[in-house]
């Protein structure tokens, strides 16, 4: 099966990187789902969770990570997904994002609020 | 003791004292310039695709920028520059320093004006010694700088880069910082950042030349796109430029120290030198004392027997 290679790179570290067969991200018009063989393409990522579908050495599953804003860009079968902050579900503190959920509503911020509830569905796995 | 002796012995327990302390100093600095480089490393991957990007959009579209495109006649620059907010580094900040002075003379050698810009402590009151106007700066941080400070660092930056120049906005951006080479080799060097030299970062993507660009496709538009991307990009270069500024400064902190060190050790052997020098006189004049005195008496009673 066709595979395409994934960078998810967050500004101060490389966050995951391997083989996948599918990447869905969210960009500011909306949802785009990224095979191999795509065409070309550079777009600008609205917070949202990333879902990387693995295949080949990294493993048949899937990587959901929490990701706000950034960049897609894809060529020639590498995929970097660039982002300021970039976190994996499974380094999400559930309990911490709650909490900054919690304290965004109270205190009316709708970023942080979002940033919360991003990190919160990414460990949900729900897209 | 003798009085001579007494200070000699006081001035090497000193000199001992401040060894330990630059030593201990070094070997901060030594396992700080590590995690430094390591911060450095970390942060490439992003950068270089940040730049594949930048070039990509700017080469592969025809879309005018503020931040890309060039000026006519520049009238106002901004520098930023990068000290350190303690000294004890040598020629670290006064360097770096230097180069920002030879960039302002040049720039306004070309008719325009400069407006500064400064990180570190160090630099802030070189700065403000001289009267001398600063826009912004910023401190506390140049040792282990986070990419929150670059954020914070680069705003106000991007801020007057977009206003209109007769606003009091800015044509131009340089960076003046110092370039980590190597573990003995550290140079102050100024980029320009914007407007955006697209030779600057072709000459990064050496190594990727004959790769050759593709079409993108622009999600939702080639402007957009680039809006976003280019602050991103300055942020990016920025924080690249702290942390170099951060591992330089260790670098340049544990020269010092050990030059300081082994300073120290010099002047410890010179003064044990002239220390044991006064000892022996010390002795030997205690020696012909007792001997002058011993033959005075012996003389006297010689004397009195008669």
């Amino acid at each position: 099966m066709a595979e395409l290679h994934v960078e998810l790179v967050a500004a101060d570290r490389q966050v995951w990187s391997g083989e996948a067969s599918l990447v869905v991200a969210r960009t500011s018009s909306g949802d785009i789902g990224v095979m191999p063989g795509h065409q070309p393409l550079l777009g600008v990522l609205e917070s949202g969770p990333v879902t990387i579908r693995t295949t080949g050495e990294s493993g048949d599953g899937t990587v959901v990570a929490a990701v706000h804003g950034g960049f897609i860009s894809f060529a020639d079968n590498k995929l970097s997904l660039l982002a300021e902050i970039a976190e994996l579900s499974d380094e999400i503190d559930v309990q911490r994002a709650e909490r900054a959920l919690e304290r965004a509503k109270s205190e009316a911020d709708a970023a942080a609020e979002r940033r919360a509830d991003v990190r919160l569905r990414a460990v949900a796995g729900v897209h | 003791m003798g009085a001579k002796l007494r200070v000699y012995k006081r001035r090497i327990r000193s000199v001992t004292a401040t060894k330990k302390i630059t030593k201990a100093m070094e070997m901060i600095a030594a396992s700080r310039i590590v995690k430094a480089q390591r911060q450095v490393a970390a942060s490439t991957p992003y950068a270089s695709e940040l730049t594949r990007a930048v070039t990509a959009v700017a080469t592969g579209s025809n879309t005018k920028h503020a931040l890309t495109t060039e000026v006519e006649n520049p009238t106002r620059a901004a520098i930023l520059l990068i000290t350190s907010d303690r000294g004890l580094a040598g020629g670290y900040s006064s360097n770096a320093i230097k180069a920002a002075e030879q960039l302002t003379e040049r720039l306004k050698a070309e008719g325009k004006e400069v407006d500064a810009y400064i990180v570190g402590r160090k630099g802030v009151s070189y700065y403000a010694f001289r009267e001398r106007k600063v826009v912004d700066s910023w401190t506390g941080f140049t040792d282990s700088p986070t990419y929150a400070d670059a954020k914070a660092v680069a705003a106000p930056l991007i801020e007057a880069v977009q206003r209109d120049t007769a606003e009091g906005g800015v044509d131009e951006l340089h960076i003046v910082f110092t370039e980590f080479v190597s573990m003995m080799t550290q140079t102050p060097v100024d980029n320009r950042l914007l407007p955006l030299s697209l030779d600057a970062s072709a000459d990064e993507q050496e190594t990727s030349k004959t790769e050759l660009l593709p079409l993108f496709d622009f999600e939702p538009s080639a402007e957009d796109v680039l809006d976003a991307l280019l602050p991103r990009y300055v942020e990016s270069r920025i924080y690249n430029a702290l942390l170099q500024a951060a591992a330089s400064k260790h670098a340049a902190t544990r020269r010092a120290m050990k030059s300081a060190t082994d300073n120290a050790e010099e002047l410890i052997k010179s003064l044990s030198r002239l220390a044991n020098a006064a000892r022996q006189a010390e002795i030997t004049q205690e020696i012909s004392e007792i001997v002058g005195g011993a033959s005075a008496l012996a003389d006297a009673t010689a004397g009195s027997d008669k």
